[in-house]
């Protein structure tokens, strides 16, 4: 207790409270950041830590509470106030202007705006000491569109320096890393907290909290219900205080593979606007088995999901199903030989929104003849599917006459689910199952899974979180710029020797040796 | 080939310049606007009503460069009807900005009507005069296209070269672009996304309406109804055929100008006696049409164009 009791209190926080609608995002929270302290913000999505941070940040004014800085009451509402004060958030969607170069975006601001020319070289030489002494290596003079999200990051991270912040926010900044790049961001985090910067670290994954923070305050629909120190805790109870009940382990048995289902053998497919191509693609989809695919978000996985939805096709190498092989290929043949989906985005492309349960539990089979007859719909069988599924998948809804756009995001997915499932595919396209899901949903998704393939479906599952590919899957390839790595059974990789393949390393040696 | 002739000729590049001044003034007012991240339809109309109010403010005994200030005046005040519109509230770009053109050009025709009621032929003005820049004036061909015109082409230029020197030279031009580009980029940086935008839509509107202003009072010294005649929409076109960039822009129109220049030309030739009159006209047209296809293939539209900004959202 004796040096946090010393450390002089930066921010406090008193009674926040946020409303949207009839939503109470923050609800009275009230603690306390001391100098140069790591805490750590954990709570489900929608729990209301991205709120409270915006809050803090300016760019919403709480409708109770106040905020101090150094002692000092927050002007609610404004960023540059914020700022003036020394607070720095990378947010969790950066705030960077694609077309400006990485100098551009630094300084955007920080300079007096009617004044004839920009102090560059001072500015640029202040940027190179700080990518030197924190460890953020990126050119000064890059288009901010051309870096990678890691190198977006370190610029966000370079902009809250270049400010002289004393308080870092981070939201969730660890999501879109690979491994290696969140050991980067830690060391790069340690660096600062040495002299003498103060952090808030956003995050849902327990074991990054562990890792980092003196301090966990844990956030559940809008309230403060915990408050433990790192030492004196550990994952288990954290996981239970954020959820608010015990939490089921999930449990995974091995399974015996059978044939393949689907097979892609030298696919290569052209780029299509920002959407990385395929690159001489080899995979195969197995009955029986959840095939895992790991990597940082737009190194082709959008395009593999397409070719196998049926929205795209080979431009080159062979494709095959159940060994037969595929001559025209469309979503429609796609659905008819078996292919399901669980899509990327449950909202854009899973569902449309102002559409009834119903009317979305039939998308992709209207025309069966269960639900239309010569031309007209059965209205009242595709009732009773979508009161199956309701009953089945456990969708929390006032009834299959709800607009789909009242539901939650767990809801939607189970009702996704239900329709994926309820066909008894061959073979689940599972991209980004659970993103955004709360722990209790994500549980039921995954278990279902594991019940499809255990009942001899081939799973393609599709996910930046390397920690549910490797707690799911059987065989994991890595993808990177569009090609695909070698399959790795389950237990056979670790997530550093994964991350590796994640930043593009070991596919020119694997090229010699084919 | 009489077409070598007329592109060697002095007079036909002055004419291009020119016709080419009050579309640089109103391109470069659109790009200011669309750098910020608004697509300003009204251009059309506020160009029509800087027509009007530099012709009208020296009619009633203004001096020349007061007229032009009125124009510029009259310009910012519908440019801040429009922002206000688009910006704080956030509304549809595409109906504000009609909405903008038609009650400009209205307004304008009402006025006009109630302030000479009696009028059949509207009364001319003492129009800006040549000011040929002594010794340059004198240089072949460039020396009557460039050095030989009114103060406010020469004004156009300048304008053209202060626009592109504060946008790519400035804190206030990084955060315009930004503004365009991404607000919340620019709102984490502690600046206001609406004071910006607000600022460029007015400026921009502004420089439309000197555009119009040109028209009365360096080129017809007179207005009358329709004389802008999609000169506005034109400068939208431009302002894409110019990648958004000041220079290029300026490269476009006059460009178009000079088609325009041309089929003037062409229809008083031997051929125009064969061809219909109406394939002339239309040929700066479709020359753009072809242009445009050609030059904006691999512009970068400012990414949060069109799209508008609403702080504390979610």
């Amino acid at each position: 207790m004796g040096m946090e009791a010393q450390a002089r209190v930066v921010l406090r926080l008193s009674g926040i409270t946020k409303r949207f609608g009839p939503l109470v995002a923050n609800d009275a929270i009230t603690f306390d950041l001391h100098e140069g302290e790591v805490i750590a913000l954990l709570g489900e999505n929608g729990a209301g830590k991205t709120t409270l941070m915006n809050i803090l940040f300016g760019h919403y004014s709480a409708d109770e509470g106040a905020v101090e800085l150094f002692g000092a009451p927050l002007p609610p509402g404004n960023p540059r106030a914020a700022l003036a004060a020394g607070v720095g958030m990378v947010h969790q969607h950066f705030t960077l202007a694609d077309n400006l170069t990485v100098m551009e975006n630094i300084t955007l601001g920080t300079e007096p705006l009617w004044r004839l020319g920009r102090g560059r070289a001072a500015a640029r030489g202040r940027v190179e000491d700080l990518s030197r002494d924190f460890g953020l290596a990126v050119h000064p003079d890059a288009r901010v569109g051309s870096l990678t999200v890691g190198e977006r990051q370190r610029v966000e991270i370079l902009k809250a320096l270049y400010r002289d912040a004393r308080i870092l926010i981070l939201d969730e900044p660890t999501a879109v890393l690979t491994p290696q790049e969140a050991d980067d961001l830690f060391a790069t985090l340690g660096k600062a907290v040495a002299r003498g910067m103060s952090v808030i670290f956003i995050s849902h994954k327990l074991h990054e909290v562990m890792a980092i923070s003196s301090r966990v305050l844990v956030l559940r629909h809008g309230r403060l219900v915990g408050e433990v120190r790192t030492a004196e805790t550990d994952r288990h109870q954290l996981a239970t205080m954020m959820v608010g009940a015990e939490v089921a382990e999930l449990e995974v048995r091995p399974h015996a593979p059978g044939p393949v289902l689907m097979g892609l053998r030298g696919v290569s497919t052209p780029a299509r606007g920002n959407a990385t191509g395929l690159r001489g693609v080899t995979l195969e989809l197995r009955a029986g088995q959840i095939t895992g695919l790991a990597g940082v978000s737009g190194n082709g996985q959008a395009t593999l999901a397409a070719l196998v939805g049926g929205l795209e096709m080979p431009e080159t190498g062979e494709m095959d199903l159940a060994g037969a092989p595929v001559e025209g290929w469309s979503p429609r043949l796609a659905v008819d030989a078996g292919v399901a989906r669980i899509p990327e985005d449950r909202h854009k492309t899973g569902t449309i929104a102002d559409f009834t349960l119903t009317e979305n539990a039939i998308l992709e089979s209207y025309g069966d003849a269960r639900f239309s007859r010569r031309g007209w719909m059965d209205w009242r069988a595709a009732e009773g599917f979508a009161q199956d599924i309701i009953a089945t998948y456990d969708v929390r809804c006032p009834g299959p006459a709800t607009r789909i756009r009242l539901l939650s995001g767990g809801n939607m997915q189970k009702l996704i689910l239900g329709r994926v499932l309820e066909r008894g595919p061959k073979i689940i396209l599972a991209n980004q199952p659970v993103r955004g899901l709360d722990i209790g949903a994500v549980t039921y998704v995954h278990q279902r899974l594991l019940r499809a393939r255990d009942e001899g479906a081939a799973v393609l599952l599709i996910s930046e979180d390397l920690d549910e590919v490797m707690a799911l899957s059987d065989v994991i390839h890595v993808i990177s710029e569009g090609r695909l790595s070698p399959a790795f059974a389950r237990g056979d990789m670790t997530p550093a020797g994964l991350g590796v393949w994640m930043a593009g390393h070991g596919f020119e040696e694997a090229g010699h040796a084919a | 080939m009489e077409i070598f002739d007329i592109l060697l000729s002095a007079t036909f590049w002055a004419a291009a310049i020119r016709i080419a001044s009050p579309l640089i003034f109103a391109t470069v007012g659109e790009l200011i606007c669309e750098r910020a991240g608004v697509l300003n339809l009204g251009i059309e109309g506020i160009m029509i009503a800087g027509a009007f109010t530099g012709w009208f403010a020296v009619y009633s005994g203004l001096p020349l460069p007061a007229g032009v200030l009125m124009a510029l005046l009259v310009g910012m005040a519908f440019g801040a009807l429009h922002g206000t519109l688009t910006v704080p509230f956030g509304l549809s770009q595409h109906v504000v900005g009609l909405g903008v053109t038609l009650l400009a050009t209205s307004m304008t025709y009402f006025t006009y009507r109630l302030a000479l009621p009696e009028v059949t032929s509207p009364p001319r003005i003492e129009a800006f005069a040549e000011w040929p820049v002594p010794v340059l004036s004198d240089l072949p061909l460039v020396g009557p296209a460039l050095f030989a015109q009114t103060p406010l082409t020469y004004l156009a230029f300048a304008t053209v070269a202060a626009v592109a020197f504060v946008l790519y030279r400035t804190p206030m031009g990084l955060a315009l672009r930004a503004v365009g580009e991404n607000p919340a980029a620019v709102e984490a940086q502690g600046l206001s996304v609406t004071a910006l935008r607000m600022g460029a839509v007015m400026a921009g509107s502004g420089l439309m309406a000197v555009g119009g202003a040109f028209l009365t009072m360096s080129a017809f010294n007179s207005f009358f109804f329709e004389m802008v005649n999609g000169r506005g929409w034109i400068c939208i076109a431009l302002v894409v055929f110019g990648a958004w960039k000041p220079w290029k822009s300026l490269l476009g129109a006059v460009l178009f100008a000079a088609f325009d220049a041309l089929q003037i030309r062409l229809q008083q030739m031997p051929i125009g006696a064969v061809v219909p009159y109406q394939v002339f006209l239309m040929m700066p047209f479709a020359l753009s049409i072809l242009a445009l296809i050609l030059m904006s293939r691999r512009a970068e539209v400012p990414a949060a164009l069109m799209v508008p900004y609403n702080k504390g959202e979610r």
